[in-house]
This record gives structure tokens, C-alpha cells and sequence, in this order.
């Protein structure tokens, strides 16, 4: 079952028989931009980054982006940039994946956010949406749509922090504006 | 349809009445454990063995034996029996193998009733132990299924009892190991065969001949008919070891093909048992498999048994557990996969000390900056706690790293004897095996890396070949730090160094594939060089003074040349008949001495331009002795890889950048490995011309 999330609502990762979640990825899907006319190659392509910066007492320690595929502990790794966007019909575009048991013992909290490199603002991004899934077996977990979205070109996403032995998802859905992660950093840090 | 599985890996079962066959490649103890539903086993009398062979709902053997066949009828099994445990363990007594190591890796099969075989399960990757679980059947949800566990105890039956919480363990398995030395031949449950009137006493005899050969004293007077019945069979004088006798083919009378077991041959089983037999091996029961590979050393081409995750502990590491065409690829690949996670394993543990580090540091601070705790108990009780959080967080890292470390070395374990020539360490057994090799290798080991908080754990330095860099086999005082041997031994570890790798790389390419030049100026190598010109692997002998310097460089550079030129014009096959198409190793001792200006430039251009077409620079060279050159020779310098002679960590890896302790893959000492290899690849070599 896969949870519709509002902004700012929080989600156990725990599977229902109570074993807690080995691998989750971030998936982020969008559709690309409308051929235009004659000259398609001169389409305005939008590239939608997701990115994923890894936190140890709201230190940031690691960061995962198109330019740094896997953390340096191999925990968090990014299947690779997409610069285009896709049909926009559910499958994700980029996707980061997180091997929780891996990750390492001072990390305690993971955002996720998705940057416009392009620079275009949601609004002209069609069918985006992000979610969070099982890796184990496919199940999708949570699912935040970012349609709808007004003029920013950044979304700090959600975050997964270590509640006790396991961890918890909270979507956070913020818009900011920023080219790559390093734009977000201030926006970042109140959710922490 | 048969289901193959892996460790950790279980199965449905959808018959009750079952039969579970072990075949060994030696006699073996077999039995079971009933347990509740926490696998606990309440008291001796819920354990099959071979002193209490029936149960209610399980038979087992009442002797050790290479072939159990055990009988399990899960309806008939006590209300509060949820799991049946299979194990297997070594006899005691002379002659005896003293670990699963030493034989074959055990085959079990459940079958139906019927006999068909539901599942199967190879318990491969047993080494020191002596007991081992091998297969459970369990009740969940009034379902059975079975499981392949096999959990070996190095600490022999007692610790596998004892972990079924029997207190009675050591006792229980004294009681064991008495019954199976002394209990009646003749008790194995029979496979359904028409009784010919000689199989009869000649399985009696099977039963018996195994422990003879184990030179247990036969007790009654039925062993003893037994005894002289074999006595004209060809097992008495065996030596012990695997000794596995369908009955049929044991006494000397018996028609060599009465009794043979109901079920046709496997289609793969392609040879004949009476060939292996006749060659000296062990006869082999045509319907059992028995794996006598060795665990750790499969052949090329098989694919490796997938490491399927088990419920809950860590998958037992296999050797070629990664993609790849070839099992040569597939370990190539795999220990670059273990480099990899050894390096982010050591990342996520040094990121988290050097958090824990600044995290303390900040704490301090901030405890000397509140001037009410500067001084006095909450002062101290603050750094405290900042002292025992760091503790706590690196403790806690140091865990993740040591687990992690655990299965790495495991892994490396099975990886380092399974490695072909090319990448093994000069200690490895394979070269003692060794022939010319058809192909060449894709990789070569060119040394060990490790890091600082591994030691032991050593992954072997694999880079693919052909060469795309030429080595330099720095033996200058820069490479040695204190305590490290002074400059000419420095210069001759270079030299032997050096000398080990070119072995290597003639070894593992095909006979006249790869040939090896000498440049040695003033002939101070030539005691290193001896093992190279002795079995005469070298085309010519060192070539000496500025004369052979220049002669050796022209013809290189004239093979560069032309096979570019070739290249160039299409046609790489089209060269002069006296241009050697093998790919040429230059060995530079002493460089620059003998050189002059044009020789220099000769060699920068052949480390420029030769890897490409088949020419690779090997410089033994100390930097220091080429100063006079000032800056103009770093860059040839830059261009080659540098090995060192000794520990040196100058190896940074491609994803964190650590920095690894390169170690030269160096003979042992006294090991006439080299001597004998190179001794190989000359007779290859007449042979090819």
C-alpha cells in the first residue's frame, strides 16, 4: 500500500511483519518537455536533479549528485543523471538508492531534494513527482506529487532519519530555488 | 523435478513419507534431532542416532557409512516435533577423516516415496569441522519444508548437541561415536533391489568394509565373516580415505553388476563408474552425486552455485561470485568488488572517527567555555560524557567495520585458492600445477593491497593486460622509510621484484607470445637476472654497455615503428619476417647508465608510443641517479605506474582516494617456484620454435 504524502507528514519504514527496511530508493519521475515545431532539437529540455545529502548531527558528512554517484561508504548510490525527463506516465527518471543497513553510524539523517538545473520553474514541469520504494520487492511506500508547483526551482523533498533501531521517512516538501544541492544547503537546515 | 539448493535456501514439502540420502565421500555418522517449535530438543530420546536408530517418524543408520539412507514420515512424528534436524558427523577412530575439509563435500537429496527427488542440497565449504547440520525440516503453519542449512561445528557432535540445548551433549555424543564403532553391519535401509542371492552378505560386507579401513577392531562374530569375505576385495588394501562401497562391487565373488542401485545414472554423470574405478578412484555409486571437486576451486566455465541471502546470517561467500563471461573475468571482477567495499567499508569508518573526533573537540570547547564548569564536577562530568560519546560512536563504527572485515576476509578466503596463475601469489599451490596457458590472462597481480586498519586482509593488485603504462620498480632511498634496508639491498629487492614479474607475465601468456629483452648496462643485475638467462626464456642474453644499450633501443624502436606503420595501413598481420610479433617486455636496470642523450630519447618514445603495439617498459631504477637530467625526465617518470620494492603506500583507489599499502608479489624465500616455472615455459618455448 502506498501512502499519499502531505507535506510535512511522517511514515514509519517498517514493514508491516515489524523487520525494518534494508534498501529503499528515491525515485524521481517527471515528463519531459513538448516538442517544438520543426527545430525539436531546440526543445527546452528540462533536467530535474535529485540529490541526496547525508547528515551527521546536522553536519553534512556526504553528498550524493550526477557529480558524485555513490558515497564515498557506498551506501547511497545514484543510478545516474537523466537530462531529459521521461513520458511522465509513473517510471522514474532518476533514482537514488539507499542501502539503510550500510549506511554509516554517525549518519543519522538523509535529505532528499530535486533541483531544476535547467533552470525552469515547476510550474512548466509537467507530471513530477517523487517516491519512495522498497527496494527488497518494488513495493512503492510513499508517493509525493510536486505538480501544482508555483515559481521556485528546488524542492527540498523528504528526509529518512533514524528513529530508534530503524528509520522514519518525513516528507518535507519545501520549495527553494537553487541550481544544484549546494544552492540549498540554508534551505536545507530548518528541517534538520 | 529436482530443486537445487543453496545454503539458507528451503523448499516446500508436500509428502510425508520422505527418504533423505547422504552420500559422502567418506564413512560418516548420520542423525536427527527433534526440536519444538524453538528448535530446542528435549532430552537424549529425541535424538536418531546410530545407538537409537528409530524414532517415531525417523530411521537412521546404525553405522557410519559414505551412503545414508534415512526414513522420515512427518505424520507420524510426536504433536510437539516442529523441526527435524539432519546432521552429519565424523567417526572417531584411527584412520578416520579428522575434517569435512578432507572429503568430499557431502550430497544430501530428500526423495519422495516414490523416489523421486524433491531437493537436493551439496554442503560445499566445510573445512575444519567435524560436525555439521545439514538439512532441516520444519513445521511452519502446519506446512513442512525443508531447509539447507549447512551449519558446520568445527567443536565437533558435542557443540552441534549442545546447540540444540541438549545438556547431555558430551555424553550423548560419547554414546554415539560407541554405537557406530560397534553396532551391527547391516542395518542400512536397503533400496527396493531384487535380491540376487550374492548381493546379500555382499552388502553386509559393504557395511563393514569402510571401517575396516579405518581400522576399527570388528566386534562380533558376523564382522569377522564379513572381514574374510573381503578379505580377496581390493579395500583392505586401500589406504583410508574416501571409501565409498556399494555393496555389489565390494566381495571378490559377487557379479560385479547384481546389485547395482535401482536408479538410472544422472544424464550428466558421463563417465562410466567401472572407469573410475579401474583407474584407482573410488567406485562410485552411478545414482549418487558426489562432488569431489574442492569447495574453493571450481573448474572454468561452471557457474559458481549462487550465494542466495540466507534468513538471517550473511551469505557464505563464494569464489567468482560476480558477473563476468569466464571464471577468470568473474574473479577479476569480484576482487575489484571486494576492493571496492573494503575502501567505502574504511570510508564510512573513518568518516565516522573523524565525526566523533570533531564532535568531541566541539564539546570540549564548549565545556571550557561555560565558566561555571570550567572548574569543579560539571566540568569534569561534561568532558566525561563528551569522552564516552566519542567512545560510544567509535566502538560502534569499529563493530560495523569488524563485521564488515569479517565477511571480506572470509570472502578472500575462498578467492585467494580459486585464483588462476595470473593471479595468485607466488605461494599459491597453482603454480606447482602449472602449464602453459592457451590464452592470455586478462589481468595480472601485480602485487597486495591493504589498509592500516585491515592488515591481514590483502587484496590482490589485478590490472588489466595488456600493460597500458610501463612499470618502474623504484629502488631508490624514497621508497624505504626508517628501518627499511639500506640502498643496494633496496637495488637488488628491485632487481628480484622485477625479475618475479617478468617470470609471471612469460608464464601466464601463451608460449611465444611474450618475450622478454634485458637491458642491464654495466651487468649489475646479472645474479638477479640469472634465473631469466639460465633457463634460457630471454631471446638473447643482457645486453651490456653503451653498444648493447643501442642496439637493443634501434630494434625496438624499429618494431614500434613498423608495426604502427602497419597498423596504420591496415594491415597489422604484414610485418618483416625478422619483426618478433610477440609482445616485447623491456627490462631497464641501472638506468641512465649506458644511456646517452639519443638512447633517453629512444626510451621516453618507446614508454610513449610501445604499449599500444606491443612494447612495455620495466624501468629498475633509482630517480636519483637520473638528477643530472634535472626536470626534463618527469614526465617519463610520471608515465609509468611505480611499484616499489618493499610497503609503500603510494596506491590511491579510484573511489575515496585512500591511500593502500602496495606490497610487491614477491617469491618466498628458498622457493624454487620461479626456477621451475621458468623451466616450463623454456621447454614450451623450444617446443614452439
Amino acid at each position: 500500500m502506498s501512502v499519499n504524502l502531505s507535506k510535512g507528514q511522517a511514515i514509519s519504514l517498517e514493514k508491516k511483519d515489524g523487520a525494518t527496511l534494508t534498501a529503499v530508493r528515491m525515485g524521481l519521475g517527471w515528463q519531459a518537455a513538448k516538442r517544438r515545431g520543426l527545430f525539436g532539437s531546440r526543445t527546452r529540455e528540462i533536467d530535474l536533479d535529485a540529490s541526496a545529502v547525508l547528515f551527521a548531527e546536522k553536519q553534512p558528512v556526504d553528498v550524493v549528485f550526477f557529480r558524485h554517484l555513490v558515497s564515498d561508504d557506498g551506501s547511497v548510490r545514484h543510478t545516474g543523471d537523466n537530462l531529459v525527463g521521461g513520458v511522465g506516465q509513473g517510471g522514474d527518471d532518476e533514482s537514488i538508492l539507499v542501502d539503510l543497513q550500510r549506511v554509516p553510524v554517525h549518519i543519522d539523517q538523509i535529505v532528499f531534494t530535486v533541483n531544476s538545473f535547467t533552470g525552469q520553474t515547476f510550474q512548466e514541469v509537467q507530471n513530477a513527482f517523487c517516491r519512495l520504494v522498497d527496494e527488497t520487492n518494488g513495493q512503492e511506500l510513499a508517493r509525493y506529487t510536486l505538480d501544482g508547483g508555483g515559481d521556485y526551482t528546488a524542492q527540498i523533498m523528504a528526509k529518512v532519519h533514524r528513529a530508534g533501531s530503524g528509520w522514519t521517512m518525513t516528507a518535507i516538501g519545501t520549495p527553494a530555488n537553487g541550481r544544484t544541492f549546494q544552492d540549498l544547503m540554508p534551505a536545507i537546515l530548518p528541517h534538520l | 523435478m529436482t530443486a537445487e539448493l543453496v545454503r539458507g535456501q528451503n523448499h516446500p514439502l508436500t509428502q510425508t513419507r520422505l527418504t533423505i540420502r547422504i552420500s559422502a565421500g567418506a564413512p560418516v555418522l548420520a542423525g536427527a534431532t527433534l526440536g519444538d517449535e524453538n528448535g530446542t530438543v528435549h532430552g537424549t530420546g529425541r535424538v536418531a542416532h546410530p545407538g537409537a536408530p528409530a524414532l517415531p517418524g525417523v530411521e537412521v543408520s546404525r553405522q557410519a557409512a559414505a551412503e545414508h539412507r534415512l526414513s522420515v514420515d512427518l505424520g507420524a512424528l510426536p504433536e510437539d516435533v516442529h523441526r527435524v534436524d539432519v546432521f552429519l558427523a565424523l567417526p572417531t577412530g584411527a584412520g578416520a577423516p579428522s575434517r569435512f575439509g578432507a572429503v568430499a563435500a557431502p550430497h544430501t537429496a530428500v526423495e519422495g516415496p516414490d523416489g523421486t527427488e524433491l531437493a537436493c542440497y551439496t554442503l560445499t565449504g566445510l573445512d575444519g569441522e567435524t560436525a555439521v547440520l545439514a538439512l532441516e525440516l520444519y513445521r511452519r503453519q502446519a506446512a513442512w519444508k525443508v531447509r539447507a542449512v549447512g551449519q558446520g561445528y568445527a567443536a565437533g557432535l558435542t557443540a552441534l548437541l549442545a546447540g540444540h540445548g541438549l545438556r547431555e551433549a558430551a555424553d550423548l555424543t560419547a554414546a554415539v561415536q560407541e554405537a557406530a564403532a560397534h553396532g551391527p553391519s547391516g542395518a542400512v535401509p536397503t533400496p527396493p533391489t531384487p535380491p540376487s542371492p550374492h548381493a546379500a552378505p555382499a552388502r553386509e560386507t559393504s557395511a563393514r568394509a569402510p571401517q575396516d579401513t579405518s581400522a576399527t577392531v570388528p566386534h562380533d562374530a558376523s564382522a569377522a565373516a564379513a572381514r574374510e569375505t573381503s578379505a580377496s576385495a581390493p579395500y583392505d588394501t586401500r589406504p583410508p580415505g574416501p571409501a565409498d562401497a556399494p555393496a555389489s562391487r565390494t566381495a571378490g565373488p559377487t557379479p560385479p553388476y547384481a546389485a547395482q542401485p535401482p536408479e538410472p545414472a544422472p544424464p550428466y554423470d558421463a563417465r562410466s563408474p567401472y572407469d573410475t574405478q579401474a583407474s584407482g578412484t573410488p567406485p562410485r555409486d552411478p545414482g549418487a552425486r558426489i562432488d569431489y571437486t574442492h569447495p574453493g576451486r571450481r573448474p572454468q566455465g561452471t557457474p559458481p552455485p549462487a550465494s542466495a541471502p540466507a534468513d538471517d546470517r550473511p551469505a557464505q561467500p563464494v569464489a567468482g561470485d560476480a558477473a563476468g563471461w569466464s571464471m577468470e573475468e568473474r574473479l577479476y571482477n569480484q576482487v575489484w568488488g571486494m576492493f571496492e567495499d573494503l575502501a567505502r567499508t574504511t570510508a564510512a569508518y573513518r568518516s565516522a572517527v573523524e565525526f566523533a573526533d570533531a564532535r568531541l573537540q566541539t564539546e570540549l570547547d564548549q565545556a571550557l567555555a561555560d565558566p561555571r564548569g570550567r572548574l569543579g564536577a560539571a566540568g569534569d562530568a561534561a568532558r566525561e560524557a563528551a569522552h564516552a560519546r566519542r567512545t560510544q560512536l567509535v566502538d560502534q563504527a569499529w563493530a560495523v567495520l569488524d563485521r564488515d572485515l569479517a565477511q571480506l576476509t572470509a570472502e578472500s578466503e575462498v578467492v585467494e585458492p580459486a585464483l588462476p596463475p595470473a593471479y595468485a601469489r607466488w605461494d599459491n599451490p597453482v603454480w606447482h600445477g602449472f602449464r602453459m596457458p592457451t590464452e592470455p590472462p586478462m589481468a595480472l597481480r601485480l602485487g597486495d593491497l591493504h589498509l592500516p586498519e585491515s592488515v591481514p586482509l590483502r587484496i590482490p593488485m589485478l590490472v588489466r593486460l595488456p600493460l597500458e603504462r610501463g612499470l618502474w620498480l623504484d629502488s631508490g632511498a624514497a621508497a624505504a622509510s626508517d628501518g627499511f634496508p639500506d640502498s643496494a639491498e633496496l637495488r637488488h629487492l628491485a632487481l628480484e621484484a622485477a625479475v618475479a614479474l617478468a617470470a609471471r607475465l612469460l608464464a601466464v601468456h601463451p608460449a611465444g607470445d611474450f618475450a622478454v629483452q634485458v637491458i642491464d648496462p654495466a651487468g649489475a643485475g646479472a645474479a638477479a637476472f640469472a634465473p631469466l638467462a639460465r633457463t634460457g626464456v630471454l631471446a638473447a642474453p643482457p645486453a651490456t654497455g653503451a653498444a648493447g644499450v643501442t642496439e637493443v633501443l634501434e630494434r625496438l624502436t624499429r618494431r614500434v615503428d613498423l608495426v604502427q606503420m602497419a597498423v596504420r595501413g591496415g594491415a597489422p598481420g604484414s610485418l618483416p619476417a625478422d619483426v618478433d610479433p610477440a609482445r616485447q617486455l623491456l627490462i631497464v636496470n641501472d638506468f641512465p647508465h649506458g644511456f646517452d642523450d639519443r638512447a633517453v630519447t629512444r626510451l621516453r618514445y618507446l614508454a610513449d608510443e610501445g604499449p599500444d603495439v606491443g612494447v612495455h617498459l620495466l624501468m629498475v631504477a633509482d630517480r636519483e641517479d637520473a638528477a643530472a637530467y634535472g626536470p626534463l625526465l618527469d614526465p617519463l617518470w610520471r608515465s609509468l605506474m611505480r611499484l616499489t620494492p618493499v610497503s609503500d603506500d603510494h596506491f590511491a583507489d579510484p573511489w575515496v582516494g585512500h591511500a593502500w599499502t602496495y606490497e610487491p608479489a614477491l617469491v618466498p624465500a628458498g622457493s624454487q617456484i620461479v626456477h621451475h616455472v621458468l623451466t616450463e615455459v623454456a621447454k614450451a618455448l623450444t617446443k614452439h620454435r
